[in-house]
């Protein structure tokens, strides 16, 4: 993992004041069919408190920038390249074994599957136990106190017994609160969580995410919520990341996003998003197509090959990329549809629909 | 528990009956019915009836056939004083467990099995050494190293002892390093209590042979259940809660990987406690798998058959252990 690419040359290399920075972050797999450019040329900040949500389709390379900023990926299978500045520090540059003192400590990650994310022969309590003991000196009966302390915090009934349950002995909801308790044992001032919630049904969802957010405001973390659900996003982020194809598409607040979008690949998220107040029989409205080869990217604009208003523009959306441009001091947007265009878009076309 | 481990073992003991049954089906019935008598084995040239029909009486081969079995399970469990060689004092006691008599080797079978056991598990037991030592360590190590030098040196040895016919290696070896380089005396065996060097220059090469020809399979199976569990997530969430590599390897992927591994070793082994018949052959090991052989060839009924029970009691033995063992491991098994 070092700098190689050319363009992070030019990038400032002073420490951001955010608490989390990422700086045109490029995460590449060479693979025997080429190049796999999953995460391209991404940049965002997440201040202490606040949540960023990261929304995209299946395969625009969410979990692969949450792992990147862990330092997840083999550095003999993929190149990465950028920044990533955490409280003042740069990890890019760092070592595994550099980074490893923050995993779980500084900076923790909660997965998408916790099933298959939990060791399936060790209890709970002793995955926990490990989670605690590797960052902090204490002795396993006091671990073992804080384990269950964790458990209960996030809503296990009857923690003490079931801390020595393993992880198939508990349902789908209840796994994802050992991962957050195991997530969280630490006290880490940075959580991502990589689509906590996809696999549970509506109401644990919800429970989740008010736990969630109640462990935000006690420890004034910074959360990165991973998802392809917009309204999760809605619900509990500040801040949002429509990424496609590896790079953001539109960057701006909740209400930047939600209120006024201003590019075609949001919009259909947008429209694909299920919401309870509209009638079922028109409720979803996918967008057609499918993502796009990270192999070969489409010349102009990525979206170009699905998007149904380049009409609009005309030749530059397959010639020429779209840079992400700033449309306010929040608000920025990668598409060649000038502004106040796009506005009238929505607002006249769009949103009456929705 | 407790009631799982009958439960299996209740099991085991059907098993094991069915397989007398058959093995006596075999090897008892079937001669009688074609007409020719196991009693001419022990007879000599140009018997006469009379001697032949004594000879009949001895074993008890007069008696109906389910007696004859009931005979043979019931000597099993309590021993046979009725067998004789057909004269007035022959008598031949035979204590439980009784799998009959030889007149080959005038002695019951389950003596010499008893004698020539030792041998096959002295054999077994330094080839699993190898097999498990050497085969796990250069998988595991050839995962961790993925596409590296280890890796490929690996996947060398792999291949070449894969392909490598055992009997071709076994008799190389024996050529090398008894004739050839004469670093070894020509093999005889003797018990480890007499003499534990000459002991050990009796077993290597066979060590060698099974050992390293089973090292490539297990090798290959642990290379390949390693980089298996290296991508699991939970190997991920090890990683990501800040364990050191070394912990992250050897507390949660290797448990995950090798208790596959130990479990058909479990088999193997038992499989190899019956007898290696072709390495106890080429170094001559007076094994269970020589002793089967010879008894073949002698066409000593009461031997084989003895001989197969007591390989399936092994095996079916360590089945049982083979799952306690992994349910002992992995919570998510129930033993029920
Ligand atoms: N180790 C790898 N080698 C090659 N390609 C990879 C590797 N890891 C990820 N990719 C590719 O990177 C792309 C982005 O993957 P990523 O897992 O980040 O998607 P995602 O946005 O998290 O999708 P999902 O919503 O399905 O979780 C995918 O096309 C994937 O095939
Ligand atoms: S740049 Fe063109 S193709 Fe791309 S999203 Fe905007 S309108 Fe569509
Ligand atoms: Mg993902």
């Amino acid at each position: 993992m070092t700098q190689t690419i050319d363009s992070s040359a030019s990038l400032p290399s002073a420490p951001p004041t955010s608490f989390l920075e990422v700086r045109d972050l490029h995460v590449t797999f060479p693979t025997d069919d080429g190049m796999v450019r999953s995460v391209d040329g991404l940049s965002f900040k997440v201040e202490r408190g606040k949540t960023m949500g990261i929304v995209g389709e299946s395969g625009s390379g969410k979990s692969v920038t949450s792992q990147a900023i862990l330092g997840l990926h083999n550095s003999t299978r993929a190149q990465v390249s950028g920044q990533i500045w955490l409280d003042g520090e740069e990890l890019v540059g760092k070592s595994s074994e550099e980074i490893r003192p923050l995993r779980g400590n500084k900076m923790a990650m909660i997965f998408q599957d916790p099933l298959s994310s939990l060791h399936p022969f060790y209890t709970i309590g002793d995955q926990i136990v490990e989670a605690y003991r590797v960052h902090n000196k204490v002795s396993k009966d006091v671990a073992k106190k804080r384990a269950i302390e964790m458990l209960d915090r996030v809503g296990i009934p009857n923690a003490a017994k079931r801390v020595d349950d393993y992880p198939h002995q508990f349902s789908g909801g209840m796994r994802q609160r050992v991962m957050i308790a195991m997530a969280l044992v630490c006290d880490p001032q940075l959580l991502i969580a990589d689509e906590p919630t996809t696999a549970l049904d509506v109401t644990v969802q919800a429970q989740i995410l008010d736990l969630m957010r109640d462990l935000q405001k006690e420890f004034n973390s910074a959360i990165i919520l991973i998802t392809h659900d917009l309204g999760v996003v809605a619900e509990i982020a500040d801040d949002v990341t429509v990424m496609y194809g590896g790079r953001a598409v539109e960057q701006g607040s909740v209400r930047d996003v939600f209120y006024s979008p201003q590019m075609p690949y949001t919009w259909g998220l947008l429209a694909s998003m299920p919401r309870l107040d509209r009638d079922r029989k028109g409720r979803l409205d996918p967008i057609p197509g499918n993502p796009p080869s990270l192999i070969n990217l489409p010349n102009g604009c990525v979206f170009s090959p699905r998007c149904v208003y380049r009409d609009r523009v005309g030749a530059a959306c397959v010639t020429d990329r779209p840079d992400l441009t700033p449309v306010s001091d929040t608000h920025r947007v990668r598409c060649h549809i000038p502004a106040e265009q796009s506005q009238r878009i929505w607002l006249n076309e769009l949103n009456p629909n929705l | 528990m407790v009631r799982y481990i009958i439960r299996r073992l209740l099991g085991a003991l059907a098993v094991l009956f069915i397989v007398s049954l058959v093995t006596f089906g075999l090897f008892m019935v079937v001669p009688v019915m074609t007409g020719a008598s196991p009693a001419y084995l022990y007879a000599g040239k140009n018997p006469s009836p009379e001697l032949i029909a004594n000879i009949e009486h001895g074993l008890g081969l007069d008696k109906p056939i389910p007696e004859q079995f009931y005979m043979y399970m019931k000597g099993i469990v309590a021993g046979r004083t009725d067998l004789t060689d057909g004269t007035a004092d022959g008598s031949r006691p035979c204590p439980a467990p009784c799998f009959g008599y030889s007149f080959r080797y005038q002695s019951p079978v389950w003596d010499i099995i008893k004698d020539r056991f030792p041998v096959t598990l002295s054999i077994t037991v330094g080839a699993a050494i190898i097999w498990l030592s050497l085969g796990i360590g250069v998988g595991v190590l050839s995962a961790l190293r993925r596409g590296g030098f280890a890796d490929r040196a690996s996947m060398v040895f792999i291949l070449l002892f894969l392909s490598l016919p055992s009997y071709l290696f076994a008799i190389l070896l024996l050529y090398v390093f008894v004739y050839g380089l004469k670093w070894l005396p020509p093999t005889q065996y003797v018990p480890l209590t007499e003499s534990p060097v000459k002991w050990f220059q009796a077993l290597i090469l066979a060590w060698i042979t099974i050992g390293f020809g089973s090292a490539a399979l297990y090798a290959r199976l642990t290379r390949a259940n390693m980089l298996e569990t290296m991508s699991e997530d939970y190997i991920r969430t090890a990683v990501a809660k800040g364990l050191p590599r070394k912990t992250v390897v050897r507390k949660h992927a290797m448990r995950a990987a090798l208790t596959p591994i130990l479990t058909i070793a479990g088999l193997d082994i038992a499989f190899l406690l019956g007898g290696a018949i072709f390495v106890e052959k080429v170094f001559s090991l007076p094994g269970l798998g020589l002793l089967f052989v010879e008894a073949i060839g002698k066409q000593d009924l009461p031997v084989i058959m003895g001989l197969t029970i007591v390989s399936s009691l092994f095996i079916v033995v360590a089945n049982i252990i083979v799952d306690v063992l992994y349910s002992a491991v992995d919570p998510r098994v129930r033993l029920s």
